[in-house]
């Protein structure tokens, strides 16, 4: 592994990681059962130099944005380091979002350069945002077929002809390295502006507990875009010389089949994935004869009690022989993110001999904050701050519990174009975090639901209710507005969010058929982890400001007083 | 060569088979995500299922964003 701390910038460390491991395999592609490329470091950097240049001749200069919507491959990381290269900002924009969606992101981060695939630019270039987004002066699209009319775009694989060697261009610790959306594509972008520095020290936090190294092979699922795996599937493998490996398409068949194929060492996981995967193995321990299920059983209960303390992988494989080549016998851990994970899951694949990385993050504070560390194994927590992390635990109240803060030098420089909101979220040198927690005797931190108006699915995506409100905009009614129903509720948990539709309706209106199928209607057209699960009926004037906005947070002291299961009306 | 209708329809006995609920329950309009309470996951299996049925790959990127059966069909009917 390289030594961080001698570095100044991501663009600087992976320039030395692609000489120190050129021979080294560092990429490998997959299409469902056909592996397409592998590439070494070597092989990787002579991809990359010539887009450096390209973009460079386009004159992309030090501080310029370049944005880059892609599903994960190998180009993914190729246009990220070239852009790097450059001293130019990444922005890792989500390609599940909608065309409008990303219009928005693309014009609020005033984007200059544009890397994407050919079926996600089709729909960009035809979508009516495009004319949003004046700073865009470069857009380079892959794999576009032959024939395809571009609409503009230039061909990504055509800048591999650029012969002149593009010019490096350094970085220091404290500018800004990439601006990751955290949410709020609807009202309000949130956009945090993430350092060198932020990255050099999380990935020096994450790789103390998860090593990588030569012949480490990571396969990338979660979306690159999300700080997760662009820690642990990009900047934490290449400084350690490991393996990242691409699948293009994400059936659950094809990636069962790369554990084995690819002999996988890592993973990470959204929570919801994590419970399929479960209840698959499940399904397979149910279907065994009543005679194998009780060897099974016991050797279970024996992997159990000589791994109480800490995994044992080695023995773990042995005693469990078959799950683990299911798994392709290599793997060290699975990392779960993005959301909150059931302790009994994490529980299930640690009896198995399968140690679950779960721990708690948000990207403004560059990832991670706590992890399990294994020693042991606690699925009842998310772990212990990571090496220089700060928690603290303000304002408890008498059982411990109160909002979480974060100091340290993996957290955000601050929200793009949003200095109040900054100042609001980043007192003195702490992140506030929005989440309830505790720690425990043993230093573990314990997380009991949100302070803030907002949910994350299983699926890890952050939902802020004032963002979908624009849909309901056309409804029948006085007045209305989206909550999150644990945030009018605290329930000391972290699942079963959901979003609750207030509606005050006009003088003598009355919820009927036509109004809730209206409501159903508009509902349908947010994405489906997007859409309100219930309906409120509030008979009062929503409170507002001198500007009229509704005061959120006394509406929601007023609705509580509500009894929950009988004012939530299900759609 | 299918008609798009008889494409929609047997889309909609193979969503009916694999989720185990009564053939006929489900519309060409019906959001598969609501109707059925399925994650993006289950349509990802139900696709595969799809795929062996009219013998075609649909890539993941085709099905982004697609959420009823009607839709799903006509990305069906251009790869046959």
């Amino acid at each position: 592994m390289l030594d961080l701390s001698k570095y100044q910038s991501i663009g600087a460390a992976l320039k030395d990681a692609l000489e120190q491991f050129a021979d080294e395999v560092c990429l490998m592609e997959a299409d469902r059962e056909r592996e397409k490329e592998r590439l070494t470091y070597g092989d990787f950097k002579k991809r990359a130099e010539p887009l450096a240049r390209t973009i460079q001749d386009a004159n992309f200069l030090a501080g310029d944005r370049a944005a880059i919507i892609m599903t994960n491959q190998s180009k993914w990381l190729i246009s990220a380091y070239s852009i790097f290269f450059c001293g130019g900002v990444l922005v890792p924009l989500d390609y599940k979002l909608t065309p409008d969606e990303q219009w928005q992101l693309l014009a609020h981060s005033d984007a200059q350069v544009l890397v994407t695939e050919y079926p996600i630019w089709r729909q960009l270039a035809a979508s009516p945002g495009r004319g949003t987004t004046l700073s865009l002066r470069q857009i380079y699209v892959t794999e576009a077929p032959a024939n395809a009319d571009l609409a503009g775009a230039q061909r990504w694989e055509q800048t591999l002809t650029k012969v002149a060697a593009p010019v490096f261009v350094p970085r220091s610790r404290k500018e800004v390295a990439t601006i990751v959306y955290s949410s709020g594509t609807g009202g309000r972008p949130k956009g945090c502006m993430m350092t060198h520095e932020n990255y050099l020290e999380q990935c020096v936090a994450l790789t103390s507990l998860y090593p990588f190294a030569p012949g480490f092979r990571y396969l990338s699922i979660l979306p690159t875009n999300h700080a997760i795996d662009f820690m642990v599937g990009f900047f934490g493998p290449f400084i350690c010389g490991a393996t990242v490996v691409h699948l293009r398409t994400l059936r659950p068949e094809f990636v069962r089949e790369a554990f084995p194929k690819y002999k996988i060492t890592y993973v990470s996981l959204v929570p919801l994935v994590l419970k399929n995967l479960q209840k698959g193995l499940q399904a397979r321990f149910a279907a065994l004869s009543s005679s194998k299920r009780k060897i099974f059983d016991v050797l279970v209960t024996v992997n159990k009690a000589l791994t109480k303390s800490q995994p044992r992988l080695g023995l773990s494989r042995l005693l469990l022989k078959q799950v683990h080549s299911g798994f392709g016998g290599e793997l060290r851990a699975i990392i779960v993110g993005g959301a909150f994970s059931e302790p009994q899951t994490l529980q299930f694949f640690y009896d198995l001999g399968i140690p679950v990385a779960n721990g708690y993050g948000l990207t403004e504070a560059g990832t991670a904050i706590t992890v399990n560390d294994l020693h042991p194994f606690r699925a009842d927590t998310v772990g212990k701050p990571l090496p220089g992390m700060e928690v603290r635990i303000v304002e408890p109240n008498a059982d411990g519990i109160g909002e979480i803060f974060v100091r340290s030098k993996t957290v955000m420089s601050g929200y793009l174009n949003e200095p109040e909101l900054t100042a609001e979220t980043i007192v003195d040198g702490w992140l506030k975090t929005g989440d309830l927690g505790r720690f425990d005797p043993a230093g573990h931190l314990q997380l009991f639901g949100r302070k803030k108006n907002m949910i994350v699915t299983e699926e890890g995506k952050n939902i802020y209710p004032e963002d979908i409100e624009s849909v309901f905009e056309s409804l029948p009614a006085k007045e209305f507005c989206v909550f999150a129903a644990n945030y009018i509720w605290p329930q000391r948990s972290m699942v079963g969010e959901q979003l609750v539709l207030v509606i005050h309706l006009e003088p003598g209106q009355t919820l009927t058929g036509d109004l809730r199928k209206n409501i159903s209607l508009l509902n349908n057209r947010l994405l489906n982890y997007k859409r309100i699960h219930g309906i409120i009926l509030f008979e009062e004037d929503f409170p507002r400001t001198a500007s009229l906005k509704i005061k959120r947070n006394i509406l929601a002291e007023r609705l509580a007083k509500l009894d929950r299961a009988a004012a939530i009306q299900s759609l | 060569m299918r008609t798009i209708d008889q494409t929609t329809q047997e889309i909609l006995d193979l969503a009916a088979k694999h989720f185990n609920v009564p053939s006929g329950s489900l519309a060409p309009d019906d959001d598969f995500f609501k109707k059925l309470g399925i994650d993006s996951l289950q349509t990802l299996e139900l696709l595969s299922r799809i795929e062996n049925h009219f013998n075609i790959e649909l890539p993941d990127y085709e099905v982004q964003g697609v959420s009823d059966f009607r839709t799903l069909a006509s990305r069906i009917q251009s790869r046959l």
